[in-house]
């Protein structure tokens, strides 16, 4: 209020159709892309649409101090997200949230139950023999081969020589593009043996064993489409780890799927003690994943790797089985014991990832659910509409304050909070698709909330501009001069509400930032919008008579402002006379 | 309306204002008191902490015929734990019951499902283990912590620090009123609560920041002049922000009245209803504190400062000198302690803030135009 010194602050009337323009266009761009993506609401959250959340707290195992790492976290989350997707749950989501807790949304329609069960569970992790491989699609000639598997691989399925021999080189070490994971440890030198062949031929058998469960394997086998993301998570399911099974697994060059008939379990992740992705220097740098089993875990992995160690591919290999699914098929060509080294054609991630699930069985750290929360998508939907009545009536409240008060004026906030409003709409649904944003009630209350944060802005300048009016300057220089001062003032404000949004969200968890989040976005639209779209507006508008001349139902009428009176001394007798009825 | 409107005028030449700053004791021993009482409710009732913060289960039933004695019986029954059964609007029933195990969740949904006789599907459960509140309250403290350090370093930068540690004192009381409220009044705490709270952080500051940017900009000259002290400053800007502070809370507070009062209303009870009605009060609060307490404190850090002490001897000193010779037009009876300047010409006030004039002739010029041009 009082008077600066003149000249200093004036910024220029600028271009102000320009900014409307930028602002016009960017709401065009962001409308279109929302049609563009197909998504033109905002994804809702579980308490909106109806569904199950279930948050999940990594909790620290003894001895293992430094488990929870956000590497560790991220392997969880890949194999919940597996495991629940795995389901047939179409758009579950698994996300970290916070450095500990991992967060499960299930949308409505899908087996919670069965969701909740499995999300909780460890993953099972199982070493099995490999009796028979194909490439995933379904065979279309008959596979022959068959395996009881009930004495381990003592009985050899005969492998389908069409696609084995395509699929496995003989040898194991060099081979990337077949199943080349090659166990080995230093004897890769030694190709497989010979010894193997005598039991091959042996059970050479081209017609199924009359065991109707191998029929029944062998037919599953023939069928099993590893393309199909439900037949491969089917294929797993129910399998105890004593019986045989068949099994999908992605082929080393990650492309395409192969099919697996796998003996039951003869190790499991348990025995496994630790696993560790290294560079082998003698192989040339490559990366391989070292594997250390306990003590029941390297004399059980020993006999497997004996008996394997004498077969003929593909039967040379066993399969690290994970949730049913084939994460590894690496070969062996010797007997192993304690230390095993899987080599192949592994980058650092894909070793790392292997050592992960190896190591830690399955999931790298244990999880206690700390919260399950079931909605009803009537209750959901509810929710909802209470909060954009509630948003709606507010927004009309605010808009009614503003029209008996401001007048004229409240024709550009408005114009501004309905920019505000659409790109605020916008930025969200597209969010939606991009980074996950999932529109929760806690996120409606903080565009509620931001309604009025927005609203403040625009009090901030037309209070200024009043008051350069009342200084008894025209409209047009009133607006340049108040609006650098409004302009500090709304940023120095909105800075602060955007520093507690962004902590708040850095910071916490759960609904808490889904909260800050919102609030975050819409303190930035504010600026954005005051600083593109009011301003240039209120520019424009100062050219307008109804404005300029200070209309009485402009908001702007120097008269009703108590704009300065003529003489210098005047007291507030002279000055207070003014109409009252101003708004 | 029309009265505001003009008062605005009125205040913003400071031809009507309130002595907020010279009646600051009174204000102080208001917000102590607000503060003891707070903490006594706190210390004597504790707050209500929802089930989200013991752990526990909370179900929502669709509409049922069965009553609230039945309800509260058959979860009673279920979990073998006492159960808080409301009713909702709509023959709705909420019932709470601590203490349960997420895993005997299901359980208890479906037994309360066939003695409620609705459909185990349609009810609503929100099970919570009991570290996960504890959880998220940390989260909230550490943020709060957080925030409170970083907004006071950015206050100290743009402003200064006694700017920075009156705002942060202002929020303090803002909250301790606010939970004090929560404790009194026993309303239950929720993470929308929290929300709630951790919302007014930036609500309140903006408000604050709001004055203290206009008194910033007053005070920019302020020992080059002799006509007000620093507290007298402090009002005139509390004063010719009080239109807009007024504003900005009237209309912050109508959608959150409106989320409060309508949103809570359809849903009898629901995170709607915490996160606005933390809000509601802490905006409240936040309003006041703005006004009441972090402007005057600012003023109280400065007059300690010997400048601006030495600025208020010299204006008191030019004021009596002026009684004396009885001018009291250009020194108008404006103690200290009296800075009502009711009776004092506006152009005084703008010359005297600015310190030298820098174009008074012009400025007047301009004014004397009947039009209001100036040129």
């Amino acid at each position: 209020m009082a008077a600066p010194k003149k000249g200093r602050r004036q910024s220029a009337p600028g271009k102000p159709g320009r900014s409307l323009v930028f602002i016009l266009i960017a709401l065009v761009a962001l409308t279109g892309g929302m049609f563009l993506s197909g998504h033109t609401t905002p994804r809702l959250g579980i308490d909106l649409a109806g569904g199950t959340s279930i948050t999940l707290e990594a909790k620290n195992e003894p001895g293992q101090k430094n488990a929870i790492n956000p590497t560790n976290m991220n392997t969880a989350v890949d194999i919940i997200n597996n495991r629940v997707n795995g389901l047939g749950v179409s758009e579950a989501e698994v996300q970290t949230q916070g450095d500990k807790n991992i967060i499960v949304n299930i949308p409505k329609g899908t087996n919670e139950k069965q969701a909740r069960e499995q999300v909780g569970t460890t993953a099972q992790l199982f070493f099995r023999p490999v009796i028979t491989q194909a490439p995933g699609a379904p065979t279309p000639q008959p596979s022959d081969s068959a395996s009881t598997g009930a004495d381990k691989d003592k009985d050899k399925g005969k492998k389908d020589e069409k696609d084995k021999a395509t699929d496995k080189a003989t040898s194991p070490t060099s081979t990337p593009t077949s199943q080349g994971r090659a166990v080995s440890d230093a004897l890769k030198a030694d190709p497989t043996p010979p010894a193997s062949d005598k039991a091959k031929d042996g059970k050479k058998d081209p017609t199924p064993s009359a065991d109707p469960a191998t029929a029944k394997l062998q037919e599953k086998f023939t069928k099993l489409d590893c393309t199909d993301k439900r037949a491969r998570v089917a294929a797993g399911q129910g399998v105890k780890p004593s019986e045989p099974t068949v099994a999908c697994g992605k082929s080393p060059d990650g492309k395409s799927w192969d099919k697996f008939v796998l003996g039951p379990a003869e190790v499991n992740g348990k025995d496994v003690d630790k696993a560790q992705a290294t560079i082998n220097q003698n192989a040339g740098g490559a990366w391989v994943v070292n594997m250390t089993f306990t003590k029941g875990g390297a004399k059980k992995f020993a006999k497997v790797t004996s008996k394997l160690s004498q077969q003929q591919p593909p039967q040379n290999q066993f399969a690290i089985v994970l949730d049913g699914d084939v994460v590894s098929a690496p070969s062996v060509n010797s007997t192993l014991s304690t230390n095993a080294e899987i080599s192949g054609s592994f980058t650092q991630d894909s070793a790392k990832d292997l050592a992960n699930v190896l190591s830690y069985g399955a999931l790298p750290l244990t999880f206690h659910e700390q919260s399950v929360t079931t909605v009803s998508p009537a209750l959901g939907g509810e929710q909802l509409k209470a909060g954009l009545i509630a948003g709606a009536i507010g927004l009309a409240l605010v808009i009614i304050y503003l029209v008996v008060y401001y007048r004229g004026l409240s024709l550009i906030a408005i114009a501004s909070l309905l920019v505000s409003a659409a790109l605020t709409y916008a930025i969200m649904t597209l969010l939606g698709p991009t980074i996950k944003f999932a529109l929760n009630l806690p996120a409606v209350c903080g565009a509620i909330v931001a309604i009025g944060i927005t609203a403040d802005s625009f009090i901030v300048f037309f209070e200024r501009v009043r008051d350069e009016v009342r200084e008894g300057r025209t409209l047009r220089p009133a607006v340049e001069r108040a609006w650098p001062r409004a302009r500090r003032t709304i940023l120095v404000s909105d800075f602060v509400s955007f520093l507690a949004a962004a902590v708040l969200f850095v910071v916490t968890v759960g609904k808490v930032q889904g909260f800050a989040f919102t609030l975050g976005l819409t303190t930035l639209l504010d600026v954005v919008v005051v600083f593109f779209f009011t301003k240039p507006l209120m520019t424009l508008m100062a050219r307008k008579k109804f404005f300029a001349n200070g209309h009485k139902w402009s908001g702007l009428d120097p008269k009703r402002l108590g704009a300065k009176p003529p003489l210098r001394r005047s007291r507030s007798a002279s000055a207070a006379p003014v109409d009252p009825k101003e708004a | 309306m029309s009265k505001l409107g003009n008062l605005g005028a009125r205040l913003y030449r400071g031809e009507v204002g309130y002595d907020f700053v010279g009646k600051r004791k009174i204000w102080y021993a208001v917000s102590i008191l607000i503060t003891i009482t707070a903490i006594v409710g706190l210390a004597v009732r504790g707050l209500n902490m929802g089930i989200e913060f013991e752990g526990g289960a909370v179900f929502n039933t669709p509409k049922t015929s069965a009553s609230v004695a039945k309800a509260e019986e058959s979860a009673e029954k279920a979990s073998g734990h006492d159960a808080i059964v409301q009713k909702l609007g709509d023959d709705k029933l909420r019932i709470q019951i601590a203490g349960v195990d997420i895993n005997k969740s299901d359980q208890i949904k479906k037994s309360l499902a066939t003695d409620l006789d609705v459909k185990a599907e349609d009810i609503d459960a929100d099970l919570v283990g009991p570290s996960w509140g504890e959880q998220i309250a940390n989260k909230a403290w550490q943020g709060l912590a957080i925030f409170m350090i970083l907004v006071v370093i950015y206050l100290a930068i743009a402003f200064e620090w006694r700017m920075a540690i009156a705002a942060l004192i202002a929020l303090i009381h803002d909250i301790t009123i606010t939970v004090g409220v929560y404790a009194l009044v026993g309303f239950e705490v929720t993470p929308g609560t929290v929300i709630g709270l951790l919302t007014i952080l930036g609500y309140s500051l903006y408000d604050t920041v709001v004055v203290f940017d206009s008194l910033k900009e007053q005070s920019k000259d302020i020992t080059k002049q002799t006509g007000h002290t620093y507290s007298e400053l402090a009002n005139k800007s509390i004063n010719g922000t009080l239109v807009r502070s007024i504003n900005t809370t009237v209309v912050a507070l109508l959608p959150v009245a409106g989320l409060l009062f309508i949103g809570g209303g359809v849903l009898g009870a629901g995170m709607l209803n915490d996160i606005s009605l933390s809000l509601f009060v802490g905006l409240a609060a936040g309003a006041y504190s703005s006004i009441f307490i972090a402007t005057p404190l600012v003023a109280d850090f400065k007059e300690r400062e010997p400048q601006m002490k030495a600025l208020k001897k010299r204006v008191l000193a030019k004021r009596a000198a002026a009684a004396a010779k009885g001018e009291s037009a250009e020194a108008p009876e404006r103690g200290a302690a009296e800075p009502d300047d009711g009776e004092d010409g506006p152009e005084d006030a703008a010359a005297a803030v600015v310190g030298p004039r820098t174009q008074p002739a012009s400025r007047n010029r301009g004014r004397g135009r009947p039009s209001g041009k100036r040129r």
